[in-house]
């Protein structure tokens, strides 16, 4: 049994999580005909807290209040994770990224995210708040804009070989690569 | 009844893919189900580092194959599962058919991808993430999950002005 915890408290591969996370849309589908897709929750705090008389956000929220429940679980499931199946041990990071991050003053990889960008202080700063108040406003504008995200699209959309979905997973990696390697290093400077 | 199909059709014709197919309405308990759904797959987000800032900067710099196994191997098991859903027909517990709905392309899919392309980069969270991130007690993200909520809100107020 402990060797059975400390096994599931290393960080799980690829083959293990992503055929897992493959199987949620067969298991929403099958559980009640939901389709997996996280970012739509983002258009129902919307609607169910400032539905301003905007269009886009008049509808029956409470019809999708099990998408609500879901992200639930998911902040319930971090919850668990970071309680009992906690990693000890640091991050395991790239020597190159490693190397790269050092140069902007990120070398903390005790936890999932560094907190010399994402922690209450920082948020004070420009590179701070541009990072997580500016980054966070993007994320939402934009999938809402392309109608789903990482989950709704890549997973789902591609899932039912839905075409307009593999146009905009291209688009999610363009952007994500154009920003890493060409402007992120000038934010990471700030 | 009627007005619950007609808010469901003003869902779907304004671009979210993932909503709700079911034409039954159950109890609020019913929908514990997907709240053990949610918490699995909140564990495996956090246990596999999905929510890793460092995982997602690796991705973007061809550093690492974990995030493309876990993409790719995840939607290679949703293709295999929605095609055995429709080859044979299989149903819900409820004894529904399941529904499948043709995406229709937009402009908003390449503008809107890339942007948030952009966002994901910085942030190294897709939505799914922020809440997980949250619940791993990062409290500092619900500033950014507001923000996202923000980004929504404004892509909603001003929808009619943007190219889609």
């Amino acid at each position: 049994m402990n060797q059975f915890i400390e096994w599931i408290r290393q960080p799980w591969p690829w083959y293990v999580a992503g055929p897992l996370i493959g199987l949620t849309v067969p298991a929403l589908l099958l559980l009640g005909n939901k389709h997996f897709g996280i970012s739509a929750n983002l258009r129902h705090i919307c609607a169910m807290c400032l539905p301003a008389n905007i269009p886009f956000f008049q509808y029956n929220w409470r019809r999708e209040a099990w998408n609500l429940v879901f992200v639930a679980g998911i902040v319930l499931g971090g919850v668990l994770s970071a309680w009992l199946l906690a990693n000890p041990a640091p991050v395991q990071v790239d020597a190159a990224l490693a190397s790269e991050l050092a140069g902007y003053g990120i070398t903390n990889f005790d936890r999932l995210t560094p907190p010399e960008i994402f922690s209450w202080p920082q948020l004070f700063t420009a590179r701070g708040l541009l990072m997580m108040v500016g980054g966070g406003f993007l994320v939402g504008f934009g999938t809402r804009y392309a109608g789903g995200c990482t989950s709704g699209h890549a997973i789902t959309g591609l899932s039912m070989l839905q075409w307009p979905s593999l146009v905009a997973t291209v688009c999610f990696m363009v952007g994500g690569l154009a920003m890493a390697n060409l402007i992120l290093p000038f934010i990471l400077s700030l | 009844m009627q007005s619950t199909v007609d808010t469901d059709f003003e869902v779907r014709t304004q671009d979210t893919v993932c909503v709700n197919e079911s034409q039954l309405t159950h109890k609020w308990y019913h929908n514990i189900k997907y709240l053990v759904v949610g918490i699995l797959f909140g564990i495996v987000f956090v246990k596999a580092e999905i929510v890793s800032w460092f995982r997602i900067q690796e991705m973007f710099r061809f550093q690492s194959f974990h995030m493309y196994g876990v993409i790719g191997s995840a939607v290679v098991v949703g293709i295999i599962s929605v095609w055995l859903i429709r080859r044979f027909n299989i149903k819900t517990i409820y004894g529904e058919s399941v529904v499948f709905h043709k995406k229709q392309f937009n402009k908003g899919q390449i503008y809107g991808g890339l942007l948030f392309g952009l966002g994901w980069a910085v942030t190294g969270a897709c939505p799914g993430p922020l809440f997980a991130q949250i619940g791993t007690g990062a409290t500092v993200i619900i500033i950014m999950l507001l923000s996202a909520v923000a980004g929504t809100w404004v892509y909603g107020r001003f929808r009619d002005k943007l190219p889609h």
